[in-house]
């Protein structure tokens, strides 16, 4: 008889195992079950292409809306799982009803982490995970808007640089010393702040969102320090959680994240979990880590789902990250720690250059801004764990590749 | 509908209809070839790596200084190296070949 591998969570993992499992020949059933009303789509154009008009919600599609059904794949959007009965292998949704599954993949991501300050309540407060939020921000995106962005990360300075760019009045409240302070070494922190600033972008840090103030719509975010920043509308990017809650309750081992081992699978050995909501082991770091990321999702949804089929092929790849911002490519690889020594590769007021990260003699990190050729060479080199001489690292004349 | 024919990371020969309009990354993604396009089609990571056959380069297009330098950056970069991403695909492509390159 034919086999049933349900997935849950119709994201960008979700989506890429759909396609894998069909790819690589899997004939049975298979359902997907999505939170959300849409087919599984691509996330990071939300706070980019998406806000700001520049490309359509069809183009965001992972694939076109038709293919899971040529494809035999059972999606069912709006659809929530309430629990996981792994002893009877079924899942009870929250409209009443129960699917059973043979293997299961969680694939559920993660949700913003909300502030909950006095005055929440006011419209006009958005977080930002999915297209519905981005289409509800736009309403409000107009040039002049008064725009607050409360958190200096990636998602935030994105939607910083497209509200600029429409004309609106933005101002960023950091709560650390410097924006995207988690991710990348100051010097390239100092390097974002000042194009933000050209831009006309305020960025205040340091100061920590302490309510919202409005009657009905909001009109002023209030700071710890007592300031009150007027706002027509206010973006909230402070991090996300692991949505781990429905595998927690049905016994499977979670820590920062659903554990998984290097097959992507689980505590269970029919469960398996792809993407955000893993805490998954890495060898080439040598530890295990969450991660928040498309080439995590891709790469272990793929791992995931040739498990599910019988294929074992480890999990381990350096981990890369983007974000676009203005004209500038950020792009990341590997993870950087505060206390690594940091090598400048190019001069930063030609708008292109790189930032390397040298931990023990060990090049283990980049960002790369309008770079890509470092992007690509530095792969390679990181995953290699080689000791590189910093000297080396700074000059530009020597290709990474060739190191 | 134009046709595309393309040769998978497995070395097999198939046909599709491609979508006008839209990228070749995109029709080869919502045709499952095998290809990870991880950026979702910004030129900014090289996952969707083709070869385009050698009586099709020109009909395809230039390179970007910015595709380039992605693809040089690959070992396996040839004369038809195209990120598929960036082609988009028109009625005057019709029958055009590919060949899906390696996962480097």
């Amino acid at each position: 008889m034919d086999q049933t591998f349900v997935i849950v969570g119709a994201g960008h993992a979700g989506g890429q195992a759909a396609s894998t499992l069909r790819m690589k020949g899997f004939e049975g059933k298979i359902i997907m079950l999505g939170d959300e009303a849409y087919v599984p789509y691509e996330r990071p154009p939300l706070s980019k292409g998406l806000l700001s008009g520049d490309i359509d919600i069809e183009r965001v599609y992972l694939r076109k809306p038709d293919w899971y059904a040529k494809k035999n794949v059972d999606l069912r959007v709006n659809t929530l799982v309430d629990t996981i009965d792994k002893d009877n292998k079924s899942l009870a949704l929250a409209d009443g009803s129960t699917v059973t599954y043979d293997k299961l993949l969680i694939a559920t991501g993660t949700r913003v982490r909300k502030l909950n300050l006095p005055g929440e309540e006011l419209e006009g407060i958005f977080y930002l995970r999915a297209i519905a939020d981005t289409l509800a921000i736009q309403k409000r995106l107009k040039p002049d808007a008064k725009v607050v962005i409360v958190g200096g990360g990636y998602i935030g300075l994105e939607v910083a640089a497209v509200s600029a760019k429409m004309g609106c009045d933005v101002t960023v409240l950091e709560g650390l010393d410097r924006v995207m302070n988690r991710v990348v070494a100051a010097e390239v922190s100092a390097f974002y702040h000042d194009v933000h600033t050209s831009a006309g972008v305020k960025i205040m840090t340091g100061v920590g969102v302490t309510a919202y103030e409005g009657d009905g719509d909001v009109t002023h975010v209030v700071t710890a320090d007592g300031a009150r920043y007027e706002a027509d509308l206010v973006v909230v990017g402070v991090g996300v959680i692991p949505n781990c809650e429905i595998a927690e309750a049905a016994g499977l081992t979670v820590d920062n994240g659903l554990v998984v081992d290097k097959f992507a699978q689980t505590s269970d050995p029919d469960i398996y979990a792809a993407g955000d909501v893993t805490n998954h082991p890495n060898a080439l770091l040598g530890r295990r880590l969450r991660l928040e990321s498309v080439q995590n999702a891709v790469d272990q949804a793929k791992t995931a789902a040739n498990a599910m089929l019988g294929t074992l092929g480890e999990y381990a790849e350096i981990p890369w990250f983007w974000s676009d911002q203005y004209d500038l490519k950020l792009q990341i690889v590997g993870l950087s720690e505060p206390d690594d020594d940091v090598v400048i590769r190019g001069d930063p007021a030609s708008r292109k250059f790189s930032v390397c990260y040298v931990r023990d003699g060990q090049f283990v990190a980049i960002n790369t801004i309008n770079n890509v050729k470092d992007f690509m060479g530095s792969k390679k080199l990181i995953a290699a764990g080689r000791k590189i001489d910093p000297a080396l690292l700074a000059d530009v004349d020597t290709p990474l590749k060739e190191m | 509908m134009a046709k595309i024919i393309i040769t998978n990371r497995d070395g097999e020969k198939s046909e599709i209809k491609g979508e006008i309009g839209i990228s070749l990354m995109e029709n080869l993604r919502d045709n499952d070839y095998e290809l990870e396009a991880i950026c979702g089609g910004q030129c900014s990571c090289a996952t969707c790596h083709v070869y385009i056959s050698d009586n099709w380069i020109a009909r395809t297009g230039e390179r970007s200084d910015e595709e380039n330098e992605l693809l040089e950056e690959l070992e396996c970069m040839k004369e038809g190296s195209r990120l598929s991403c960036q082609v988009p695909f028109t009625a005057e492509l019709d029958g055009l070949e590919i060949t899906v390159a390696e996962d480097e």
